[in-house]
C-alpha cells in the first residue's frame, strides 16, 4: 500500500521520531511505522495535530529525523507551529504527510495542500505512485536536511491506498541525533529575527526552484506543439490514457508544485501553442504556467480548470482525462458497451453498524426531547453518520470539536432551545476540552453527550489518551474525560450506558431541566473492538408488523420479510435496543426463546 | 493478455479487502506487476465498497477505467449492476445470489430481493456465475468465507488468469493459521459443485 511505502520510505531514511494523528487516507502510514519498529523508532498517536508537529518540531531541533502524519485538514489544526516552523527551520530532517483526498471520499473539504506549501514557503513532494513515494519520501529527508527546512508530502487517496509491487533497499540508513544546542537567535522566534529569515526564505526559493528543475521526479517527455501538464495520480492516468494515441506530445510531470521548477517549465514551454493542465483539486501548476508566461511574455494558450476544458471539483479518472483528451489531441470516444435500463438499484449510503452503541444514544436524546425545541450540534467521526435518516440527529456538523462551541452560539442567539453537542472520545481529546471550558467561563447552557466507544473508530481503532495503550505497544494511564469534565468545573456529569435506553432517556431529561453546562457521557464500545453479546431474533407470532424498530432505528441488521420484522443473524451484535423499543416484545435474545 | 483486470464490489464489511489482498499476492507470485485501489473510509460503514485489481507487465493507473474489467467478482446483487459499466464486452461476472437490503430501502418500501438484478444480468446477455453465498457459509459454519468463496469460483471460471492451487496458497501465505482450515473447506466446497 502507498501509505505502507512512504513509511518504509521514512525508516530507511533514518527516522527517529514518527507523530501523528488519524485520519483518512493518510492513517496506515503511522500504523505501518509502528508495525514495522524494532523499538529504535519512537512513534506516538498525538492528542492532535499541532501536538504532533510541535512533538516533531522539538525533536527535529534536538536533531532527530521526523516524520509527521495527518489529513490534508489536520494541517489546518497544525498551521499554527506550521507557519512559524517555515521560518525557524529544524536541524534533523523533517517531513510532514499532508494527505489530500480529491473526491472528497473520506472528508470535509477539497482543499490541496500545494496552497499550504505555497503559502508556508515550503518545499513539496507529490508522489504519482506507492513506488515513487517509497523514493520521495527519502528524498524529502535529504532536501529538508540540505536546506534546513520542514518540507512538505502530499500524496493523495489513490496514492496512499492503492497497492503496488516495491523492491525494497536493503541497508536503511541509521541516524543518530546531535542533540540540542541552544541556541536563542536560532529556536526562539522574534519579530526582528523573523525579518531576517523571511528574507532568508525569500532568497531560498528561486535557489530550491533551481535545484528542482533537475529534479529525478519532475520528468519532460515528448516533442510538439501541443503540451501536457500533470503530477501526482493523474499522470498514471495520462499514461494510460495516451496509449490510444500515436501523435506527438509535449508531457511535464511535476512532483515539486512548490517551489516551481520554472527553469523546466520554461524548456516544456518552448514552442508550444498551447498547455493543457491535468491536475486534481485546485489548479496549481495551471496557474504556476500562466504566471510563468506572463513572466516571460510566453504566448501560450493554457487550458485547464479555470478555462472550464477541466472539471473544478471531484477526482480525475482514466475516462475524465481520455474526455479532455478527446477535445485536445483529438483522441477518438472509448465506445462504451452499451447496457439495458437497470431497475431501480437501492440507494447505499454509509450506516451506522449494527449494534452500534451511538444509535442508542442518538435515539434516548431524540426520545428524551421530543415535544422541545432542541439543535442538535455533531462533530466528526462515526457518529457524523447519526445524520441519516431515520435517525436524523445530526443539525449541524463543521470541524473537529465544533459542536461544543457552535452549540454555544446557537444557544445565545435561541436561548429557548435545548442545544446539545455530541462528540467522541479521541474527538473530545483532539480538540473539544477547550470548547467545554469556553462554555463554563462564558456560562451557557447546553448538554454535552460524550460518545465514548472507547477508540478512534472510523478511522480503524486507533487507541488515544482514554485507551491507555500508546503505539509503543506500552500501558500508560487511562485519562478520564469524567474527571476532565469535573475538573474544569462541570457539576452535572452522568455517566450512563446508552444500550440501557431508559436510563439514558432520564438521564437527558433531567439534564436538559438543569441551568448551564452539562455533560452526559454515554460509555459503550465499539462493536469492532468488542464481542457480540447475543443474537436477537423476532418471534413472528408476537409480531405485529408496526414496523417501529424499521421505522426508528435504522438498523442494518434489520428489514422486513413480507409484512414481519427480520433479523439478519450473521450482522445483529445483540446491543438489544430494538427489543427496547418492541412494544409486543416480539424480539428476544435467541436462546431465551 | 497483457494484463487482467479484476473489480471486486459489494457492502462495507463483506471482506472485499482481503480479497483483493489474496488475488495481488497471487499475482505478485505469477512474476506480475500489480496495482490495486482500495475504498478504505467512510463507505467501510455499510456503503457501496470497490476494490480494484489489475495485473501485468505495465499497468499505469491502479483505478481500472470502464469497460475494462475482465472480471468483476460482486459480493452482492445490486452491487453487480450498479458496477457493470466497469465490465468489458463479453467479461465475466461472479456474483453472489444473496442480497443486503439497505436501510434505505426498507423505509422507503423499495421491494428489493437481489433476484431483479440477478435476471437483469441473464437479460443482459453478461456472462454470470452466481455463487449461493448463504449455502457456502452455511456448510462451512462461518459468515466470513463469503469472500474466499467467491474468488475460488472466479479462478474456476479461468477468466482471473489464475488456478484455485494458486489462490489456496495465497491463503495460506495472508491468512492468520488458525483460519487456513476455514478458508480452504470453502475453496473445496465451491470447487466441488
Amino acid at each position: 500500500m502507498g501509505n505502507a511505502a512512504i513509511a518504509m520510505g521514512a525508516l530507511h531514511a533514518g527516522v527517529n521520531l514518527v507523530a501523528g494523528y488519524p485520519g483518512t487516507p493518510s492513517t496506515e502510514i503511522l500504523e505501518t511505522v509502528s508495525k514495522c519498529n524494532d523499538g529504535s523508532v519512537y512513534v506516538e498517536w498525538s492528542v492532535n495535530e499541532k501536538a504532533a508537529l510541535e512533538v516533531a518540531a522539538g525533536a527535529s531541533y534536538a536533531g532527530a529525523r521526523t516524520l509527521v502524519t495527518m489529513k490534508q485538514v489536520g494541517l489546518n489544526v497544525a498551521s499554527d507551529p506550521l507557519m512559524s516552523l517555515a521560518y525557524v527551520g529544524v536541524k534533523g530532517g523533517m517531513v510532514i504527510v499532508s494527505a489530500d483526498d480529491p473526491g472528497p471520499i473520506s472528508s470535509q473539504t477539497e482543499q490541496d495542500t500545494r496552497h499550504f506549501a505555497q503559502f508556508a514557503k515550503l518545499p513539496v513532494f507529490d508522489p504519482s505512485t506507492p513506488e515513487e513515494a517509497y523514493e520521495m519520501i527519502q528524498d524529502a529527508f535529504a532536501y529538508s536536511e540540505k536546506y534546513g527546512t520542514p518540507v512538505l508530502f502530499r500524496p493523495t487517496t489513490r496514492v496512499c491506498h492503492s497497492c503496488a509491487d516495491i523492491q525494497l533497499h536493503e541497508t536503511p540508513t541509521v541516524h543518530k541525533p546531535e542533540g540540542f544546542v541552544k541556541d536563542t537567535m536560532r529556536w526562539v522566534i522574534f519579530p526582528r529575527t523573523s525579518y531576517l529569515n523571511h528574507i532568508k526564505l525569500e532568497e531560498r526559493t528561486p535557489v530550491l526552484s533551481k535545484d528542482f528543475s533537475a529534479y529525478r521526479f519532475n520528468k519532460l517527455t515528448g516533442s510538439g506543439r501541443l503540451g501536457i501538464i500533470t503530477s501526482g495520480i493523474s499522470y498514471t492516468y495520462l499514461q494510460e490514457a495516451l496509449e490510444d494515441y500515436s501523435g506527438e506530445v509535449k508531457v511535464l510531470k511535476i512532483a515539486t508544485a512548490n517551489p516551481f521548477p520554472e527553469e523546466l517549465a520554461l524548456e516544456f514551454l518552448e514552442g508550444l501553442e498551447q498547455v493543457l493542465a491535468i491536475e486534481e483539486l485546485d489548479p496549481v501548476l495551471e496557474r504556476e504556467l500562466t504566471y510563468l508566461c506572463g513572466k516571460h511574455h510566453l504566448n501560450v494558450q493554457i487550458h485547464g480548470k479555470l478555462d472550464g476544458t477541466v472539471q473544478p471539483a471531484g477526482e480525475n479518472s482514466v475516462e475524465s482525462v481520455h474526455r479532455v483528451l478527446e477535445g485536445y489531441l483529438g483522441l477518438a470516444p472509448v465506445e462504451a458497451p452499451t447496457l439495458p435500463e437497470p431497475p431501480e438499484l437501492p440507494v447505499r449510503p454509509p450506516v451506522l453498524c449494527a449494534g452500534c452503541p451511538h444509535r442508542a444514544s442518538f435515539y434516548a436524546v431524540k426520545q428524551a426531547m421530543k415535544g422541545r425545541k432542541a439543535v442538535f450540534s455533531g462533530d466528526i467521526g462515526c457518529y457524523t453518520l447519526g445524520n441519516a435518516m431515520p435517525l436524523d440527529m445530526v443539525d449541524t456538523c463543521l470541524c473537529m470539536g465544533a459542536d461544543i462551541t457552535m452549540a454555544q452560539g446557537l444557544h445565545r442567539v435561541e436561548p429557548d432551545t435545548v442545544n446539545f453537542s455530541f462528540i467522541g472520545d479521541s474527538t473530545f481529546f483532539a480538540s473539544g476540552m477547550t470548547g467545554i471550558v469556553n462554555a463554563v467561563y462564558n456560562q451557557t447552557d447546553i448538554i454535552l453527550m460524550v460518545l465514548d466507544n472507547s477508540t478512534t473508530a472510523m478511522t480503524g481503532h486507533q487507541p488515544h489518551p482514554g485507551t491507555g495503550v500508546t503505539m509503543m505497544h506500552e500501558i500508560s494511564p487511562k485519562v478520564s474525560i469524567e474527571a476532565i469534565l469535573r475538573a474544569v468545573g462541570l457539576t452535572s456529569v452522568e455517566t450512563v450506558d446508552p444500550l440501557n435506553l431508559e436510563q439514558t432517556i432520564q438521564a437527558v431529561r433531567a439534564a436538559a431541566d438543569k441551568p448551564g453546562v452539562k455533560a452526559i457521557i454515554c460509555k459503550s464500545p465499539c462493536i469492532a473492538v468488542s464481542k457480540p453479546a447475543k443474537r436477537l431474533s423476532v418471534d413472528e407470532s408476537r409480531c405485529v408488523g408496526c414496523k417501529q424498530c424499521v421505522r426508528e432505528l435504522g438498523c442494518p441488521a434489520i428489514s422486513l420479510k413480507g409484512q414481519k420484522a427480520y433479523i439478519e443473524p450473521d450482522l445483529c451484535f445483540g446491543c438489544t435496543i430494538c427489543a427496547q423499543v418492541c412494544k409486543p416484545g416480539a424480539i428476544r435474545e435467541e436462546d431465551a426463546q | 493478455m497483457t494484463s487482467t483486470s479484476c473489480l471486486l464490489c459489494g457492502v462495507g464489511g463483506q471482506g472485499t479487502v482481503l480479497a483483493s489482498k489474496l488475488l495481488a499476492y497471487a499475482y505478485m507470485k505469477q512474476g506480475k506487476s500489480v496495482r490495486t485501489a482500495e475504498t478504505i473510509g467512510m463507505a467501510q460503514r455499510g456503503g457501496c465498497v470497490v476494490s480494484h485489481v489489475r495485473a501485468g507487465r505495465e499497468i499505469h493507473s491502479p483505478l481500472i477505467p470502464k469497460g475494462r474489467a475482465d472480471v468483476m467478482i460482486a459480493f452482492e446483487p445490486a452491487e453487480a449492476v450498479r458496477c457493470l459499466p466497469f465490465l468489458k464486452q463479453g467479461g465475466t461476472v461472479v456474483v453472489n445470489r444473496k442480497a443486503v437490503k439497505p436501510v434505505t430501502a426498507s423505509l422507503s418500501g423499495l421491494a428489493y430481493t437481489g433476484e431483479e438484478m440477478l435476471e437483469y444480468l441473464e437479460a443482459a446477455g453478461i456472462h454470470t456465475v452466481v455463487i449461493d453465498g448463504d449455502a457456502v457459509c452455511a456448510a462451512c459454519h462461518s459468515p466470513k468465507v463469503l469472500n474466499i468463496a467467491l474468488l475460488a469460483a472466479a479462478a474456476g471460471t479461468g477468466a482471473l488468469g489464475m488456478d484455485v492451487a494458486e489462490l489456496r496458497d495465497a491463503v495460506q501465505q495472508l491468512v492468520p493459521e488458525k483460519f487456513h482450515a476455514l478458508n480452504l473447506s470453502a475453496i473445496d466446497y465451491v470447487c466441488s459443485r
